[in-house]
């Protein structure tokens, strides 16, 4: 049975977390990234009933630093996607974090001329309708 | 050399249509592709006994059964294949392998993907896609991790990879642009082609309005409807065949992901597994090929086939186009029907527009563009976000 996707008010699609993905949408309200991590294989994304190197379903939820860097971005300037049009330009990421697992992600709070491959960046939390978009924005660097 | 035991024997194309005037159901589709096709190989229908189809808009749901029962045909082999964009490659192989183990002796292989009747008189030409591919089922880690960030199409996520190469082994935008221009100029001779008016230029493409950075619109397939079916028969029925019998003498494929955030290189596509394992199974050599057609979704979708189907090393896929001249008439041909960036992309049937581009030149069929000699060719598809990739060496009997 196919359910709609559902919309925020301002008309961006919100996630429709599962069983097993709750737990991470929980933390991501209360500002908290939580990942599962695998006693034999580590941190892994996106969260699952299993681990994807080994299938073992004895993994456990432990909190991860939020800091990594830009993998690779782009900046969507047509608006692929009809309803997130009125954020353009959208800079969609895949952030590295520090902890080894790649995120899809928007780099926020810059403009797109200062985002680069490598560039240090920590997460940033935004709350889209019901649920909690996981953000990251360019970290000062010491 | 390589496997003989199958091979493509006719064809039908439909020029790819940004608006398409009749609309028609997939079966509808499909039964007229397979009555053109199979005119074309000179072979009748009560010789078929395989079918490979991607799916059918009106019949979702064993669609095969459906298949069968609306051509009259008793078929004894059933494939629904769905690896997006490598899809028609992956249909030849397994046609070209259930021919091989001799579960069937003669396959249509029917790529339907023209716009359906509307209900009530609508106007299907303004039917718009919805922009999820169905990414956003319920349970899907698409539609919890990717879609609400605005990854929601190929266009983001190939540009995230040229992005990562661009940052890695840093090609310019003009020599990307170039492989856009000669399939262009390659386009203009395909009678077939939506951009056979006028050629482009690597300062037209890089003019032309920045859709997801680093890629312009003029990198970018124009999407189409379209349709195209393939006849795939024994070497020993191919020997009385009509045309040039064009043989699948080896085959590969490789998935390793969907969404391209979890590639474990952006830059590395399953392209190298899948060329490596046809070009073994064919026992031929990677510089002995007359042409190359391969899935050209994008420019960066070329330049990293390049490199990992084995034709220029990690890095250098760069210098190669500059070095060589891709169009028809150039020293290293690509996509001489002017790849889906010049011909239009004709939904599913875009994929398969490669392997008709090699099976054309093989069988002597390729009009203006005939290359002298054309026995040997590679044909690639690539499905998904650089997701899943068909490697195969085409060989004239």
């Amino acid at each position: 049975m196919r359910v709609e996707q559902p919309f925020s008010e301002d008309g961006r699609p919100i996630p429709r977390r599962t069983p097993t993905t709750a737990p991470y949408f929980d933390a991501a309200r209360e500002g908290r990234l939580i990942l599962q991590r695998c006693p034999r294989d580590g941190f892994f994304f996106y969260p699952r009933s299993r681990c994807p190197v080994c299938l073992g379903d004895d993994w456990k939820w432990e909190p991860v630093s939020g800091r990594g860097s830009i993998y690779s971005f782009t900046v969507d300037r047509a608006g692929l996607d009809p309803a997130q049009r009125a954020q353009l330009p959208l800079v969609i990421a895949a952030v590295e974090l520090e902890e080894g697992p790649r995120m899809t992600t928007r780099i926020v709070g810059c403009k797109p001329e200062q985002v680069s491959v490598g560039l240090p960046v920590e997460v940033r939390f935004e709350d889209v309708g019901r649920e909690t978009l996981i953000h990251f924005t360019p970290r000062p660097s010491r | 050399m390589g496997k003989r035991a199958a091979a493509l024997v006719g064809y039908t194309e439909w020029a790819p249509q940004r608006k398409w005037d009749r609309p028609m159901f997939s079966m509808e589709a499909c039964a007229a592709l397979a009555a053109e096709a199979l005119a074309d190989a000179g072979i009748e229908k009560g010789e078929v006994d395989g079918l490979v189809v991607g799916g059918l808009q009106e019949s979702p749901l064993f669609p095969t059964l459906a298949l069968a029962e609306y051509l009259g045909i008793e078929s004894s082999f059933n494939e629904v294949v769905d690896i997006g964009g490598a899809t028609s490659a992956g249909m030849i192989w397994r046609a070209a392998a259930a021919i091989e183990v001799g579960v069937a002796n003669t396959v249509l292989v029917l790529v339907p993907s023209t716009p359906a009747p509307m209900e009530g008189g609508a106007d299907p030409r303004k039917m718009i896609m919805p922009p999820y591919l169905m990414g956003d089922a319920w349970g899907s880690p698409q539609g919890q991790f990717d879609i609400p960030y605005g990854l929601v199409a190929a266009t983001s996520s190939f540009a995230m990879v040229a992005t990562r190469y661009m940052a890695k082994y840093g090609v310019s935008p003009e020599t990307l642009a170039k492989i856009a221009v000669h399939e262009r100029d390659n386009a203009l001779k395909n009678p077939k082609a939506v951009f056979r008016d006028k050629p482009i230029s690597v300062e037209d493409v890089l003019k032309s309005p920045m859709v997801c950075d680093p890629i312009h619109l003029l990198e970018m397939v124009m999407p189409c409807f379209g349709g195209g079916a393939v006849v795939v028969t024994s070497a020993e029925r191919a020997k009385r065949a009509r045309h040039r019998p064009v043989f699948v003498s080896g085959y590969g494929e490789c998935v390793t992901h969907k969404t391209v955030t979890y590639m474990k290189d952006m830059t590395m596509t399953p392209a190298k597994a899948s060329a490596d394992r046809a070009f073994r199974m064919a026992g031929a050599d990677r510089k002995r090929i007359d042409l190359a057609s391969f899935y050209d979704c994008f420019t960066i979708t070329v330049l990293l086939t390049i490199e990992d189907a084995g034709f220029a090393a990690k890095g250098q896929g760069g210098r190669f186009v500059e070095e060589h001249d891709l169009r028809w008439s150039g020293d290293w041909p690509l996509n001489t029907h002017g790849g889906q960036l010049g011909m239009g992309q004709g939904g599913s049937a875009g994929g398969l527009s490669h392997v008709l581009d090699s099976m054309r030149q093989i069988q002597g069929r390729a009009g203006d563009v005939q290359l002298k000699k054309a026995d040997l060719a590679y044909v690639t598809g690539v499905g998904g976000l650089m997701a899943a990739n068909v490697g195969l060496v085409l060989e004239g009997a």
